[in-house]
Parts: C-alpha cells; sequence; structure tokens
C-alpha cells in the first residue's frame, strides 16, 4: 500500500490575536505549525500501513521553510518526504493547489491513496482534498470519520455528514480527507526524531513537475482576494438593561454580529 | 534560566511535554484518587522511545545521542513530574531497576534484557527494601543458597516501586549472612518464576498513580547466570545504582516545585481580594520570588549532577546526595507555600496543589532517607578534610 | 511568473500595508514598504495602499469569452426526497443578486422522485429548474453529481454557481470547480455585485474566523461559491411566481460512479463534545430547575450549538457532568458563550473566558459575570430566553 498524505503549513490560529485599535490581524510570535487536521490524515495513512505494510510518503506545497513540517510528520512515522517549492507556486488558491499536488503525485507513481485533512486552519476551505481527487480523476470520500475497511482493490469508510453517517465503498485508488473522529494521532517517537533530523528530503520544482507557468501560483489561481477585514468586535462590557423584549432583540443583534448566525 | 540544553534534549523535554499535555494532565486527578497504575500512558512513553534514552546504543538505546543518559533521565523525569509525579515514578523506577544491569550486568545479561527495556516490551524493578531492612541495608534477611546452577531465594521485599507492573527484578539477597552486608549479592528475577509471587498492593499518601508492592520469595528458583556481578558484591551494586539514580529523585522533586509554583503564579494572577489580585501583595510575591529561586537552585544542581555523572566522573555520590537532599526540600518547602497561597481552595481536591504537596514528601524519604544523604554528605565532607589536613 | 513590486516612487512610506498582510511579509525600512519572502501573494496588501503602489502582476490572463455567461445556478440539496432549507436560501440569495443585472435564477435538481419540489423551488425564487429523476440519484454521490452538473454548467453557461456549504456542496463543487478550471470560494458569509465589474465579491470568513477576506474571481466563468448555511434570507413562498421546469437528459454514462453507498446510519444527538462546540449556551443555578434546561435547549438547537452549565447546576444533578464548565469541569472555546443565570465566579471563569464573545442573561446587575462578558443582559433569563428564540425564528423567516 502507497499512500501520500498532504500536509500544510499554516499559522496556528489559536495564536492569531486582534489589535482591537486597529482592526489588524496580529501574526508577530505567532508560530507555524503542521495543521492539526493533518494530524488525523498521517495517523490513519500510518495506522493502514502498520497493518498492511507499504509506506507513507507526506508532501507539502509551501516555501522552504515548509519543510519543518514534513520532518515533524517524519518524527511521527512517516516514510519519505517530499517539498514542493518553487517562487512561482507562491499565491496559488485552491486550483492551483491541488493541482500541483496530483501532479506530485501523478509524477511519484503507483500511489493507491491521497489522503488529506478536513481543511486547514488559515485558508479554512476544505477544497483541497476533492479537488486533487478531480485533478487526478479519482473517486472522492471527504468527511471520513471511520475508515473500515482498506484492501488492494478498495476502501469502505464512513462519511460524517449532516445529521448521519454514510458507509460509502470506492474503488482505489481513492482521494479521502480525514476528520478528528477517525483516530487519535500518535506522538513523535524518539527514534522518529532522529530520522527526521537526518532525512534527505527532495524539493521538487514547476519545471521537474513539467507544470508550465499559468498553471501554478498566482497565474493559475482562478481567485484572487482583494480585502481582508477583521470582523467588527462588539466593545467589550456592554450592559443592557431595560424591559425583556428589547434585550431579548439587542441579544439577537449580537449573535448576528458574528458569524455564527 | 538557560541551561544550553542540545538540541537531542530540548526535543526530548518537548516530547515530554505533550506526552504530560495530551495524557497525564487529563487523568492525574482520577490516577490518584483511584491509585491506578497508568499502564496506557507508560505504554504511550515506550511508544515514544522514553524508556531507552539511558540504554546504550548497542543494546537498543540512545543514551550516546544524550551524551550518556543521566541529564536524559532527569529532564525527561523533571518534565514529566510536572504533571504527576505518580507517573513519572512509574517511569522512572524501570530506569532503577535497569541500572544494576547497566552497571555491573556481564554482556549475556545486557544482551538479553537491556533490549526489551529500551524498548519498553518490559518494565523494571529495584528491590532492596525489607521489612527489617531500609536505610540499614546491611538488615537484608532475603536468602540466597547456591543449589547446583541455580539459587534459590526465600524472603519479602516491601514497598518495591513497580511491583507486580515489572517483568524484570533485580533483587538484592544475603548469600552469606555471616558477612554482614558484604553478603549481600545481586539478582535478576523474571515475573512468573516458580516460587515468585506478590503481596499487597500499598494504599500511600502520594504517587499514588504509582504501584508500590510485596515480592514474596518462596524457594524461589533462579539461574545462576542470573547472578549479578559476583557474590559479595550486592551491597555495592546497590550502592552504585542509588547513587547514579538518585539524580532522578532529585528530577522528579524539581518537577514537583515547578508544577506546583506553576500553579500557585497562575492562581495568584488570578485571584482577587480585597479588590486587587492577590500577586499584587507584597506578602505573596515575596513567597513566589523565594519559590522560584530555590526551584531555580535546585534545577541547577541537579542539572550539574547529571551533566558530572555524563562527563564520566566516577565519584559523585556526595554531589547526587546533595541534589537529591536540597531538590526534594525544595519541593516539600514549595508545595507546601503553594497551598498556603491558594488558601482553602489549596487545600481541596479539585486543585492539583494539594496532591503536589503529598507527592512531594516521598522524594525526602525513598533511595536513601535526606538523614542518610546527609551522612554521607558529611562522611564525603569528613573525609575530604581530613585529606587536605594531609 | 507572478510577482509583487512596490513601486519605490509612489510608496509614501505611509504603513498601511504593513498590518493588512496576514502573513507578517511586509516591513518598513526607511519609509518604505518591503516584502519579504514569507510573502505568499496573497493579495490582501494591494487593495490596503491607497497611493496604489503596490502591484501584483500576473501572467497573461486568457479572457475565455466571459460575457457568454449570464445567470445564476444554483444546486439544490435534497435528503430523502426532501429539499434542504440551504437551498431555499441560496435561492432568496440569488434573486437578491439577479437584480444587480437583471439576470436570471436557476436551479439544478437531482434526485429520485422530484414530486411537487420544482414547483416549489420557483415559489421560492427560481425561473429554470432543470431536473433530473432518476433510481440512481437516491443518495448524493460525487460522481453522477459532478458530471451531470457539469455538462449542464457547460451547456447553459451561468455566470454564478452556488451551493450550499454543507457537507455535500463542499465535496461536490470543488471537484466542479477543478473540472471547469474555474475559482470557487469557500463557505461565504456575504455574497455582493461589484458595481464596476459586474463580477461577484465573495466574503468568507478565515483563519479560524479571525479575518474576513473578500475574493474575486475575474478572469473565469463561472464564478462559484459554496454559502454557510443559516446566514442568508429564503424569500417569502411565492405561489403565483412563473418559471419553467426543464428536464436534462440522462446518458448511462453519466451515472456511473466509482463509489458506492452501503448504508446511512442516523445520528444519535446529544453525544457532542462541549469543547468542540462553536456554540455553548451555558446555565448555572438560576435556572432553578432540570426541566428549565429545556429552553437552553432549544436556543442551542437553533444555534447549531449545545448546553454548558455550572457546577452549580451538575451538582444540583440537572445536566450530566460532561456538560461542566470551569475549572473543575472543561475548558471551553466557542464563538459564542451564552451565560444563563451564571453569576461567575473565577472557577467558572477560567473555563470559558477564551470564548470569542460572551454574552450574559442575569437578574443581579452586581454580579461578576457582568465584570468580563462583552454584552450582558440584566434580567429574568425567564423572560428573556422565550423571546430571544422567538425573535430569532421571526427573523429566519
Ligand atoms: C484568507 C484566505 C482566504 C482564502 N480563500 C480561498 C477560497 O475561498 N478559495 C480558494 O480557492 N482559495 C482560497 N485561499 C487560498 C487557499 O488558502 C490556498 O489555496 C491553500 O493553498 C489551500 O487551501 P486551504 O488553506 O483552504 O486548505 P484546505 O483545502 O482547507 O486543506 C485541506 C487539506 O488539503 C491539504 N493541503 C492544503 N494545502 C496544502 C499544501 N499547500 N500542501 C500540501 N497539502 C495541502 C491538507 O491536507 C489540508 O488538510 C484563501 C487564502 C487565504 C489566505
Ligand atoms: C512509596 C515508596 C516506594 C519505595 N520504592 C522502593 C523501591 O522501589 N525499592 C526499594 O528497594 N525500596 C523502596 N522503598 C523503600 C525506601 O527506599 C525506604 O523506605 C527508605 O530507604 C527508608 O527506609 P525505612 O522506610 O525503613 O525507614 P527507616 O530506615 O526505618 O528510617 C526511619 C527514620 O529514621 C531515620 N534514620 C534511620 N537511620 C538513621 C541514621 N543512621 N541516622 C539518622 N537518621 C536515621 C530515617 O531518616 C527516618 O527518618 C520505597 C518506599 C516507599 C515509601
Ligand atoms: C474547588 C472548587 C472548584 C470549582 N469548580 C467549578 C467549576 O469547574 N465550574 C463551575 O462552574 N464552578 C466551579 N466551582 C463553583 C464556583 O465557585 C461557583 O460556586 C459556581 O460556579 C456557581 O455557580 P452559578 O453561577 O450557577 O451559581 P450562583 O453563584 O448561585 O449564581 C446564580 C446566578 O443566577 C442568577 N439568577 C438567579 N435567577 C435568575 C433569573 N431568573 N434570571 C437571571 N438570573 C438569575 C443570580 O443572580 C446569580 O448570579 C468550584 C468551586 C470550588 C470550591
Ligand atoms: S500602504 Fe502603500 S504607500 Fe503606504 S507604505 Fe505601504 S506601499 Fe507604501
Ligand atoms: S501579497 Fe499577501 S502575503 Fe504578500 S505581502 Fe501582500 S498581503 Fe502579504
Amino acid at each position: 500500500m502507497r499512500i501520500v498524505v498532504a500536509v500544510k503549513q499554516v499559522p496556528d490560529t489559536a495564536e492569531v490575536r486582534i489589535d482591537e485599535e486597529r482592526g489588524t490581524l496580529v501574526r508577530e510570535g505567532v508560530p507555524s505549525i503542521l495543521n492539526p487536521f493533518d494530524e488525523y490524515a498521517l495517523e490513519e495513512a500510518m495506522r493502514w500501513r502498520d497493518e498492511l505494510g507499504g509506506t507513507v510518503t507526506v508532501m507539502t506545497m509551501g516555501p522552504p521553510q515548509a519543510e519543518a513540517v514534513l520532518r515533524e510528520a517524519v518524527s511521527m512515522g512517516a516514510d519519505e518526504a517530499i517539498l514542493l517549492s518553487d517562487r512561482a507556486f507562491a499565491g496559488a488558491d485552491t486550483w492551483a493547489t491541488s493541482h500541483t499536488l496530483a501532479k506530485a503525485v501523478e509524477k511519484m507513481g503507483d500511489i493507491d491513496i491521497v489522503m488529506t485533512g478536513k481543511q486547514a486552519i488559515d485558508g479554512d476551505t476544505a477544497q483541497t482534498g476533492p479537488s486533487i481527487a478531480a485533478s487526478l480523476d479519482w473517486p472522492q470520500i471527504t468527511f471520513v470519520g471511520f475508515v473500515r475497511e482498506l484492501n488492494q482493490e478498495s476502501i469502505v469508510a464512513e462519511r460524517y455528514v449532516e445529521g448521519g453517517c454514510e458507509v460509502i465503498r470506492a474503488s482505489l485508488p481513492v482521494v479521502i480527507t480525514v476528520l478528528k473522529d477517525a483516530n487519535t494521532p500518535r506522538l513523535p517517537s524518539l527514534r522518529g526524531k532522529m530520522k527526521s533530523r537526518k532525512i534527505e528530503i527532495p524539493v521538487w520544482g514547476r519545471e521537474y513537475l513539467a507544470l508550465p507557468e499559468h498553471e501554478v501560483g498566482l497565474d493559475g489561481s482562478p481567485t484572487r482576494v482583494v480585502k481582508i477585514t477583521t470582523p467588527e468586535i462588539i466593545s467589550n462590557g456592554e450592559i443592557h438593561h431595560g424591559e425583556p423584549e428589547k434585550l431579548a432583540a439587542l441579544l439577537v443583534d449580537s449573535l448576528l454580529g458574528t458569524e455564527v448566525h | 534560566m538557560n541551561y544550553y540544553l542540545s538540541e537531542e534534549l530540548i526535543d526530548l523535554k518537548e516530547l515530554c511535554a505533550k506526552i504530560a499535555e495530551k495524557y497525564i494532565l487529563p487523568v492525574r486527578a482520577e490516577l490518584d484518587e483511584e491509585n491506578r497504575f497508568p499502564r496506557e500512558i507508560i505504554e504511550v512513553m515506550a511508544e515514544s522511545d522514553l524508556n531507552s534514552i539511558y540504554i546504550p546504543e548497542e543494546y537498543g538505546g540512545f543514551a550516546e545521542m544524550f551524551g550518556g543518559g543521566s541529564m536524559a533521565l532527569t529532564v525527561a523525569t523533571e518534565e514529566l513530574s510536572k504533571a504527576c509525579a505518580g507517573v513519572a515514578v512509574s517511569y522512572a523506577a524501570n530506569a532503577l531497576g535497569a541500572m544494576p544491569i547497566l552497571i555491573s550486568g556481564s554482556e549475556e545479561q545486557k544482551k538479553k534484557y537491556l533490549p526489551d527495556l529500551a524498548s519498553g516490551k518490559k518494565l523494571a524493578a529495584f528491590a532492596l527494601t525489607e521489612s527489617e531492612a531500609g536505610s540499614d541495608a546491611g538488615g537484608v534477611k532475603t536468602k540466597a543458597v547456591k543449589d547446583g546452577d541455580t539459587y534459590i531465594l526465600n524472603g519479602t521485599k516491601q514497598w518495591i516501586t513497580n511491583g507486580g507492573e515489572a517483568q524484570v527484578y533485580t533483587v538484592i539477597a544475603q548469600t552469606d549472612p555471616s558477612r554482614g552486608t558484604r553478603g549481600l549479592s545481586a539478582f535478576i528475577v523474571e515475573e512468573g518464576t516458580p516460587g515468585f509471587s506478590y503481596g499487597k498492593k500499598e494504599d500511600k499518601m502520594g504517587i499514588r498513580a504509582s504501584s508500590t508492592m510485596e515480592l514474596i520469595f518462596e524457594d524461589c528458583r533462579v539461574p545462576a547466570e542470573n547472578l549479578i556481578a559476583r557474590e559479595g558484591h550486592g551491597f555495592l551494586v546497590a550502592m552504585k545504582t542509588l547513587n547514579k539514580s538518585r539524580p532522578g529523585v532529585a528530577a522528579q522533586a524539581v518537577g514537583i516545585a515547578q508544577g506546583a509554583l506553576d500553579e500557585a503564579a497562575e492562581y495568584a494572577s488570578e485571584r482577587v481580594q480585597f479588590g486587587q489580585r492577590i500577586d499584587s501583595f507584597q506578602g505573596i510575591q515575596f513567597m513566589l520570588a523565594d519559590m522560584a529561586t530555590q526551584v531555580e537552585a535546585a534545577r541547577a544542581l541537579v542539572y550539574s549532577t547529571a551533566r558530572m555523572i555524563d562527563a564520566g566522573e566516577r565519584k559523585y555520590d556526595k554531589e547526587s546526595a546533595m541534589a537529591k537532599v536540597f531538590a526534594s526540600d525544595v519541593a516539600m518547602k514549595v508545595t507546601t507555600d503553594a497551598v498556603q497561597i491558594l488558601g482553602g481552595y489549596g487545600y481541596m481536591k479539585e486543585y492539583p496543589v494539594e496532591k503536589m504537596m503529598r507527592d512531594a514528601k516521598i522524594t525526602q524519604i525513598y533511595e536513601g532517607t535526606n538523614q542518610i544523604q546527609r551522612s554521607v554528605i558529611a562522611s564525603a565532607l569528613i573525609k575530604e578534610t581530613a585529606a587536605r589536613g594531609k | 511568473m507572478a510577482s509583487i513590486e512596490v513601486r519605490k516612487e509612489t510608496c509614501v512610506g505611509c504603513g498601511e500595508c504593513v498590518p493588512a498582510c496576514p502573513f507578517g511579509a511586509i516591513t518598513m525600512d526607511d519609509s518604505l514598504a518591503v516584502i519579504s519572502d514569507e510573502c505568499t501573494l496573497c493579495g490582501a496588501c494591494e487593495s490596503s495602499c491607497s497611493y496604489g503602489a503596490i502591484i501584483i502582476r500576473t501572467g497573461e490572463t486568457v479572457e475565455t469569452g466571459i460575457d457568454q455567461y449570464s445567470g445564476i445556478l444554483v444546486l439544490a440539496e435534497q435528503r430523502d426526497g426532501t429539499i434542504d432549507h440551504s437551498t431555499l436560501e441560496l435561492l432568496g440569495e440569488a434573486r437578491r443578486l439577479a437584480e444587480a443585472d437583471d439576470s436570471s435564477v436557476s436551479v439544478v435538481l437531482l434526485t429520485e422522485e422530484a414530486g411537487d419540489w420544482p414547483a416549489e423551488l420557483i415559489s421560492y425564487g427560481a425561473d429554470t429548474v432543470y431536473l433530473a429523476e432518476d433510481a440512481q440519484l437516491k443518495h448524493f454521490r460525487t460522481e453522477p453529481f459532478s458530471k451531470i452538473t457539469e455538462k449542464l454548467i457547460n451547456e447553459k453557461k451561468p455566470a454564478v454557481v452556488l451551493a450550499a456549504a454543507t457537507t455535500t456542496g463542499r465535496d461536490l463543487m470543488p471537484r466542479i470547480a477543478k473540472n471547469l478550471n474555474t475559482g470557487l470560494t469557500a463557505d461565504c458569509t456575504e455574497l455582493s455585485i461589484d458595481p464596476e465589474s459586474g463580477g461577484l465579491l465573495q466574503t468568507r470568513p478565515a483563519f479560524g474566523g479571525n479575518i474576513l477576506a473578500t475574493i474575486v474571481c475575474s478572469d473565469t466563468r463561472p464564478q462559484m461559491a459554496t454559502v454557510r448555511p443559516r446566514v442568508m434570507k429564503a424569500m417569502d413562498r411565492d405561489e403565483n411566481r412563473d418559471g419553467v421546469i426543464e428536464k436534462i437528459e440522462l446518458s448511462s454514462n453519466d451515472l456511473v460512479s466509482r463509489t458506492e453507498v452501503l448504508e446511512f446510519n442516523s445520528l444519535d444527538e446529544g453525544s457532542v463534545d462541549i469543547t468542540e462546540a462553536e456554540v455553548i449556551v451555558s446555565g448555572g443555578r438560576g435556572m432553578k430547575s432540570p426541566e428549565n434546561f429545556a429552553l437552553l435547549q432549544e436556543l442551542a438547537n437553533l444555534l447549531d450549538g449545545t448546553i454548558g452549565a455550572s457546577r452549580a447546576a451538575i451538582d444540583a444533578g440537572w445536566v450530566s457532568y460532561p456538560h461542566q464548565v470551569g475549572q473543575t469541569g472543561k475548558t471551553v472555546q466557542p464563538k459564542i458563550y451564552i451565560a444563563c443565570g451564571i453569576s461567575g465566579a473565577v472557577q467558572h471563569r477560567v473555563g470559558m473566558q477564551s470564548a470569542d464573545i460572551i454574552l450574559a442573561v442575569n437578574k443581579d446587575e452586581t454580579a461578576p459575570i457582568f465584570e468580563f462578558c462583552d454584552v450582558g443582559f440584566v434580567g429574568d433569563l425567564f423572560e428573556i430566553i422565550p423571546l430571544v428564540i422567538k425573535e430569532i425564528k421571526k427573523r429566519r423567516k
């Protein structure tokens, strides 16, 4: 079984604070981490490797420093790592990201499964996984909460959806996106840490993947961010008195000021 | 204070902190309450290779990577103890049990036992204490009588950490009662050996997650090849073992103290009385300042001792006694003060500091009481003075 | 290759762009903005510079006849023969957007048996319903649904395609967008038409809700977006609306799938982990009885949230321990924490103070909770909460 896990380096958004005066994001001192959702994808991949044999390869597309998350994945038990890095990859949206990642999977050859996290905590789109499946023209199972069976031909997985769970069988090769429910990720081991310090990580660029400029990075991205703002912050410690009707209406207003409406 | 730990030690520390956060903190109160051995956590530690940090590479360990192993064990034990000393001692007792083999075992014994101990497949324990033999190891009554190519063991060991959980026991027994401590010998006894059984599990004041048990030997036949070193060397093996492991107890103490200090400082920054945070009162500030200073001093002494051992120094009984005495006294003082800072809340089981105070106490007692350690220090001092006088 | 540049002559060194960068890639060097390698070319700084000093250059873009595209297509979502409410919300939003350029709204419904739904979709704002009925469309399956929809889009050329940001929409839309070589914006909470370009401005939270990003898809069509459920408003049902129903011809190839649904199991609610909840409605001793927690449960359901409680309520046996928030309970970090009849003792506070927004209802004006909540309401919760529930239902209509 050859499994590829796509992992992303992200700012720890739990540590991101908002400068209330300027209404901007304070990123100073915010550490870059392995996208927490990706740990579950990695664990799932390693569990099946441990059971069925084979290899787990982690890949990430990002700047040179994104190598750190690959080393972390190796310290947890991944066998190989590949860094997709090139100035030309910068500015990629999910179309260009998945396009590049899919090309790398093709380049590796003979891959049975690609696993991704449910979503990245910065971009938050959850689009990369299914888009990789589209690029490869493989079937996909998204929002997988449990993998019931896996063998050389097929996979049976539980897909957690609104109000229930679908049990889906898909033929291999396949792309799955993994939820936190699937497992408990293992911790790194010292053996893994030692390996991760030594392992050579190949860097694949645009030319190596034979991708034209207009299919990668910003040039290959149909979407563009044109503006970033911070959500309105409700001022601290407003205390309202008055008729219950008025208070209820104000309470609902303050719910609407947030993104959970 | 920055101790300029190596990259490897920093990795190790981070790994232990992760284990503590993910696996120990959520259950420590429960383990304490239920007197329950943390088998799952011990497994996680083994999977993370923590049992291999003091074992040389040729036996499946990583000691060389950490420059010897003492410092690694110190750092790991301290970090785990911050969260729960009961779990930490269950981990560290493996090192104590393995130490006689590491220090004095034959090549065959090392090859046979160390790899499984390094991988965590097996756990170890060290058994010296008996009802009549506490501070005075010469009081050991457990007998080992040679019979052909076996020794027959009879007697009862008490208060053995990891008893009932370990698979490999290093046991000190009398082979020649007429010679006192010079008649003691050390043996490796495996779980399941006929005639070897467990007695009662103790109900303790602190470190309740750890298992403390009686070991009972009734005509228990142990192969002669399980004798460590030679007959009559048991006392020496035990003393060397304890000298080397004592910084580990000191590290536990530093960890407990640091954990309590962290709790107290945080609480003091939140608790409001008389309309202000209690950490704005000088009375509290001075207590916190003293606690922090003591913890740092203890840590500095413990690290220096561990580094000295790793550097290859052969004589460190005085330093290792000093580290243990000082750090354990600090732990007792700091945890008591932490309870004081939390006031009535500190006295309640819902907060972790009362447990830390109970846990701290043992560090003054086991692996040689602090009184015994002070005599060790004093006699070393007297010898040094005498030597200077010559 | 795309690149970013600060025009030295134009940059006045005002520093406005520095905080606009979510990646901390801009620093000021001697009154000139300097962009480091951390830059991901995300584009956020370009519009922050009032002087037009930041320029992001892209390679040549081939305009693929985008003016052939018009109108808005909504992907309907159904389960067990019932249309999800989110579809009606999308239709309402599509209608609103369509007014801007007087275009049309269509909806595609793939199902086993449509029943009255096509007419219903027209009543809720569709001008055209594209309908495919087949036993094999009973359950959502990615491949047939994406193939059929892609063919329809290629044929009808809508300028905008919307789907709900449900597990279905988020599975289907990325696949379609990738295959059609166009852009997709995830989980939008606001849509509008740019009056200048006529393009769709798609606004969505990112960075764990810390920021709102506005995204455009200027050079390719359709412009695709998934939209967060319960954000947009459905229009009032209007039986008199006119519309057409157009059947989609299916070929057997359209229905081929490499996945199959083996079973569907409904999940029983209630086993929620409060530490994962985005909304927590929490009650304390002020709730007075276990029965009264039903009120909070109702509010929580409306907000897709869950129930929390103070220790006083737990100790009284009104709610089970897994719901306890605080020192000896769970530490929670929801987007919204609504504290009802909770005084705000420090042991409670430590468990919930990192909620993004804390709302508190308490009849005692001097309760400590009012010292650290974001918005406080002084009054009787038994009067206020039922009115809140009523108000939410009213506004959702
Ligand atoms: C504020 C903001 C808003 C954005 N909004 C959109 C948008 O609406 N539409 C859009 O197309 N793009 C958007 N982007 C761009 C998007 O973040 C990037 O394309 C990103 O590379 C992938 O998307 P994601 O972060 O949402 O990851 P997701 O799609 O949420 O990630 C899912 C999984 O895919 C894998 N994965 C994701 N990125 C990588 C990677 N670089 N390398 C390896 N594996 C990876 C991981 O396993 C991850 O768990 C936005 C970017 C920002 C900064
Ligand atoms: C939880 C726990 C775990 C343990 N784990 C192990 C283990 O794994 N393996 C093992 O072998 N043992 C273990 N022990 C035993 C431990 O090492 C002994 O308890 C310790 O050595 C002290 O012995 P004692 O309790 O018999 O005290 P005693 O020796 O009876 O001492 C009683 C008091 O007299 C003092 N005292 C004794 N002699 C002198 C002296 N010469 N001068 C001044 N004061 C003196 C002592 O300091 C002490 O205050 C454990 C004990 C406990 C409680
Ligand atoms: C060691 C220890 C650990 C603890 N751990 C926790 C913990 O984990 N979590 C926790 O929550 N607590 C904990 N506590 C308890 C904590 O100190 C408080 O006692 C508890 O939080 C109080 O709960 P309460 O706010 O619901 O009740 P109260 O303090 O009695 O407050 C009830 C509030 O309801 C208001 N009220 C009454 N009727 C109405 C009405 N009709 N409309 C509006 N408002 C009304 C009142 O004005 C009052 O403010 C702990 C305590 C100790 C000592
Ligand atoms: S906002 Fe524009 S003018 Fe101001 S510093 Fe940045 S680039 Fe220069
Ligand atoms: S393009 Fe984005 S990442 Fe680059 S400098 Fe501008 S805001 Fe920062």
